[in-house]
């Protein structure tokens, strides 16, 4: 706790325009999380000293909505669609894949902080189910086989 | 101003209430009772348990009582056949959700959801258990957090961040997987907790509870290379009879002298004295300062663990306004296991020294650094709650009703009135006053009682004459009224200004001690009032009702301390404080 984070010019400026008004921690900790990824326990404890908020509020916040992240992750987001139509294709063979011959724990980090796994709800494009997304690009009619080669091409 | 009233009819019976009355209020007023499980008087309503739904005439949809204003011309019904299946199925949906394990949890017997499902008649868990295994922090050394327990009715949070504004506590997560904690993976001891318990004051189940300690007592008083003494605090002696059905603030002092003797003790204290020595020398503190170094002014009370630790975590700025006087539990100790021992030729080492207090935090305060062992031992060995001394008397084979009335032992047992209010809100301030009074002016108050600072109000002021200089006083309760003066004074200091008052006394409980956090269960305004009655009650029939007025007091100085303040007083009655960091990671 002793050293500091630090926030970029930005951040600052977002966090002073939104410091006094309604609904600013939501919005304050979106900013955070675009700028770290996650929200990192240090930019939580600034947060308290910089608006009127209590550590316990944020956490309560952050730890309530999916959205939010307290953990940073891999250089990497994979995304696996388990909405109906890709459920129904499969989707759940494609996140065993990738747990248990890759390694990457659904809502965790792989231990080389590579990739991490997220599991969704519909993406909107059921046609192509099963469909697995890295990092906004999109893999759809997949199949478990061709996981090896994808994730090869992120190294 | 004049309340509007409302014309309704609940069950059938009509009546008249003042326009925003709950529901559950006014079915109270008709005699009628709602159940409830997330409901607390001190509290906002959060209708998280559903519980108390009710239904209105002409309204499809089914209301939560304690939510729900009546409005005029309502037609309310309370209770039917319906409301008690559904009531009956959100029962058994959060037995659903909760360890069978009555007969081992430290509530059984005493916890809201068992009585209510005795209530019910249920009989069997109707839906699956869908129990997930929960970590228990034992982390602070006053409270046991029990998450699996928790049936996320919000109480203790509440409680935490609005009523003491700690914020220790928060729900963490969401759904099945919401747990009641500290934020960020912490533990209660690395988290803002100030260990006051309120939380364990207000939990309708087992999922918060003082951390129980009665064996450690009984091994102590089985032990027999062991000389076991004890105390009790002022705010004990007007709870401790509820745990027996008697009405809350029926003074039982002489009761709980031969009880604790029956026990065991070799001799029985009385918080009470050391109070009338505290007066002494924080009263002497202040009239120094007053007199003589009024810049240094105000100083602040000490003698709350809770608050003490607060004041560690959020104010290090006003360190150098805080009594440098230990608490009462710790200057009887601290004198026990020298002044006593040494005046009965015993090896303080073998002094056992129990407290029986009102507070979870006192059960922190024993160790909380080394001036609590100014005898060369840890001062205080054990500290035990109102509600583990009643467990501990019922476990005990000894018929509270039956005991005849007894004396304490001598010199550290002799209190007056002043030492018996450090039990409520005020009662510090005023027990000060009254001496602070003499002290500056060689003469006896006109009229000793202070009841300006008396009464439930938040943040209490009062400007006291003494001779012609006025001395301005504030007296705080609950932590988010301690807050409000806090930040006063801090805004004072910053821009150099005088603090708008002298003398200020701070307790971390709503009511004082009488509203501890190891009280008796179900504590209420209602319940706070007429226990802060009974101690006023034991100040009036008091004898002597001023410290300086106390025998036994003047003759510890006599033949120990020399007189307040002095060098070996300092040694063994006042402490020091440290900036504490409000997270320890």
């Amino acid at each position: 706790m002793s050293e500091q984070i630090n926030f970029s010019q930005e951040l600052n400026d977002y966090i002073a325009e939104w410091k006094d008004k309604p609904g600013n921690l939501i919005m304050i900790l979106h900013k955070v999380q675009e700028e770290f990824g996650y929200v990192p326990r240090k930019a939580a404890l600034k947060l308290t000293e910089m608006i009127d908020v209590t550590l316990a509020k944020i956490y309560g916040v952050i730890t309530f909505y999916h959205y939010f992240k307290l953990e940073e992750p891999g250089k990497y987001q994979i995304q696996v669609c388990m909405g109906t139509a890709c459920y129904l294709k499969g989707g759940q063979d494609i996140i065993d894949e990738l747990e248990t011959n890759f390694g990457i724990p659904v809502n965790g980090t792989s231990e080389d902080r590579k990739f991490s796994l997220e599991a969704l709800r519909c993406v909107g494009c059921c046609g192509l189910a099963p469909v697995m997304i890295i990092d906004k690009q999109v893999y759809g009619k997949l199949t478990k086989e061709e996981i090896p080669g994808i994730l090869k091409k992120y190294q | 101003m004049t309340e509007t009233m409302i014309k309704i009819k609940i069950n059938e019976t009509e009546l008249e209430v003042p326009a925003g009355t709950s529901i559950l209020d006014a079915a109270k007023q008709a005699g009628i009772k709602i159940p409830t499980l997330c409901y607390h008087e001190d509290l906002l309503p959060t209708a998280s348990c559903g519980l108390c739904i009710v239904k209105i005439k002409g309204m499809n949809k089914k209301v939560r009582a304690c939510a729900t204003a009546a409005e005029n011309g309502q037609e309310i019904i309370t209770h039917d056949s319906e409301l008690y299946n559904i009531r009956k199925i959100v029962l058994e949906l959060i037995l659903s959700n909760h360890p069978n394990e009555c007969l081992t949890c430290q509530r059984n017997g005493n916890c809201e959801l068992q009585t209510l499902a005795k209530e019910f008649g249920i009989r069997e868990q109707v839906f699956k258990p869908q129990l997930k295994p929960k970590n228990i922090d034992k982390s602070t050394t006053s409270l046991i957090l029990d998450r699996q327990k928790c049936i996320s009715c919000g109480r203790c949070v509440q409680v935490c961040q609005n009523v003491q504004d700690v914020w220790a506590l928060e729900f963490i997560g969401r759904g099945f997987n919401t747990n009641i904690a500290p934020a960020g993976d912490l533990e209660l001891n690395e988290s803002p907790c100030v260990k006051c318990g309120q939380c364990s004051a207000h939990c309708p189940v087992g999922a918060i509870v003082e951390k129980d300690e009665v064996d450690k007592v009984w091994e102590g008083l089985n032990d027999t290379t062991k000389h076991a003494v004890v105390q009790f605090a002022p705010a004990v002696r007007v709870a401790f009879g509820e745990g027996f059905k008697l009405e809350s603030g029926e003074i039982v002092t002489n009761k709980i002298y031969s009880l604790l003797k029956k026990f065991g003790f070799k001799a029985v204290f009385d918080t009470n004295f050391s109070a009338d020595l505290t007066i002494m020398e924080e009263g002497s503190e202040f009239v120094d300062k007053f007199l003589n170094n009024p810049a240094s002014l105000p100083l602040i009370t000490s003698c709350c663990p809770g608050w003490v630790d607060y004041l560690e975590k959020y104010y290090p700025c006003c360190i150098e306004h805080f009594s440098t006087a230990k608490s009462p539990q710790q200057m009887l100790s601290a004198l026990a296991k020298t002044y006593y021992a040494e005046k009965n030729g015993i090896d303080p080492k073998d002094i056992f020294m129990v407290s029986v207090m009102p507070c979870t935090a006192k059960k922190y305060e024993i160790s909380r650094d080394e001036n609590m062992s100014a005898s060369g031992i840890q001062d205080t060995d054990v500290v035990i709650t109102t509600r583990e001394l009643v467990r501990m008397t019922k476990s005990s084979g000894i018929i509270f009703d039956a005991l005849p009335e007894g004396k304490a032992d001598s010199i550290l047992g002799e209190y007056t009135g002043a030492g018996t209010i450090f039990g409520v809100t005020g009662g510090v301030m005023e027990a000060a006053i009254r001496s602070a009074y003499y002290l500056i002016t060689k003469e006896e108050l006109s009229d000793i009682n202070i009841t300006p600072v008396r009464g439930l109000k938040g943040v209490k002021e009062a400007e006291i004459d003494i001779k012609g200089t006025k001395v301005r006083v504030a007296v705080a309760h609950g932590l988010s009224n301690v807050k409000k003066v806090m930040n006063k004074i801090k805004e004072a200091k910053a821009k150099g200004e005088e603090t708008p008052w002298h003398f200020i006394e701070v307790m971390a409980c709503v009511g004082g001690c009488v509203g501890g956090g190891g009280q008796p269960y179900g504590v209420t305004n209602t319940i706070r009032n007429k226990r802060t009655e009974g101690i006023y009650t034991d100040d009036k029939q008091s004898k002597a009702r001023c410290s300086h007025h106390n025998p036994m007091v003047q003759k510890v100085y006599e033949e120990y301390l020399d007189h307040p303040n002095s060098h070996k007083a300092h040694d063994l009655l006042h402490t020091s404080y440290t900036h504490r960091p409000v997270y320890l990671k």
